[in-house]
């Protein structure tokens, strides 16, 4: 029980003080003033909904931690896929008609919460030649251009988005409705 | 001199995709390939012109006392970057759901699959 209320403040801190950086990114202003006005909007946002940012507060702040260092390393792979996917539709748009060979594959995942499953979807979505049409329980249903778009579901993405959140407990269910 | 030419170089490199996406666009053939280049070809395209807006902001970069807010920019430039690599996925993704929810008929390719069409509920 102890531990649970120090989770608690801790992570309103956590919420508190991301706002206030962004705050003070957008604002750009450092006199008394403007930061006073920004520490009590903060506060304000902070005390209404900081339960809307990270939604299971169980898991422990070092492993929040550790995910999100994953998660940096991930967008950078992420990146770079989507330098080289970018670069083989330039191909397609400007080539002939042969390249092209629209069709919709089924993909099994093997993800379980729906935030893993939303990140897998924006992954496939954000490298072109692929988008996610549909979430049908754990299979995605995805339009790919073109069948080295399709190839290039070979369950990589899958894996490493599994590796980011591997080892942080969580009780939150997975949700195997229509995401 | 040197952070002007090189921004300039991904400006121009980020317009080439903007050409491709828009040279897409009318190549396509139906509406799901259609909006392989709407929705994506500008993911990268807007990073790289973002990219060299922020080289760009370095030109007159003295020293972190005096240039401290030349990185607030920067700042938000990456904010700006951020939340296009949210949002496009997802639009794209919406437009394609609600496509296909109004029936709009998928190109397919001779001998390649359309699972969605065997597995999807019947409506």
């Amino acid at each position: 029980m102890e531990k649970e209320t120090t989770n608690l403040t801790l992570y309103r801190a956590i919420v508190f003080g991301l706002l206030m950086v962004i705050w003070v990114i957008f604002s750009g202003l450092l006199d008394g003033f403007h930061l006073t006005l920004g520490l009590i909007s903060c506060g304000l946002v902070t005390w209404m909904s900081s339960d809307l940012l990270f939604d299971d507060r169980e898991i422990g702040v070092r492993d929040r931690l550790r995910q999100a260092a994953r998660i940096s390393v991930y967008l950078f792979w992420l990146l770079w896929q989507i330098v080289l996917a970018n670069l083989h539709l330039l191909k397609v748009a400007f080539g002939s008609a042969d390249l092209r060979q629209p069709q919709i594959v089924r993909y099994k995942t093997e993800l379980k919460t729906d935030f893993e499953k939303f990140l897998l979807a924006n992954s496939i979505t954000l490298t072109p030649g692929t988008v996610t049409i549909k979430i049908l329980g754990d299979t995605f249903y995805i339009h790919a251009i073109n069948d080295f778009a399709a190839k290039g579901l070979d369950g990589e993405m899958d894996r490493r988005i599994g590796h980011i959140f591997e080892g942080s407990k969580s009780n939150v269910d997975a949700a195997g409705s229509e995401a | 001199m040197i952070f002007t030419i090189l921004s300039v170089i991904l400006i121009l490199a980020g317009l080439i995709f903007f050409l491709g996406a828009a040279v897409g666009v009318v190549r396509f053939p139906d509406f799901y390939t259609r909006m392989h280049a709407a929705g994506k070809g500008d993911t990268l395209s807007s990073l790289l012109v973002l990219l060299g807006f922020s080289v760009y902001q370095l030109r007159d970069f003295q020293s972190f006392s005096e240039s401290w807010i030349i990185l607030l920019v920067i700042l938000k430039l990456i904010a700006i970057s951020t939340f296009f690599l949210i949002t496009s996925p997802t639009s794209t993704h919406a437009l394609m759901d609600a496509g296909w929810e109004d029936k709009v008929k998928p190109e397919i390719a001779k001998g390649r699959s359309n699972h969605l069409e065997e597995d999807a509920p019947k409506r």
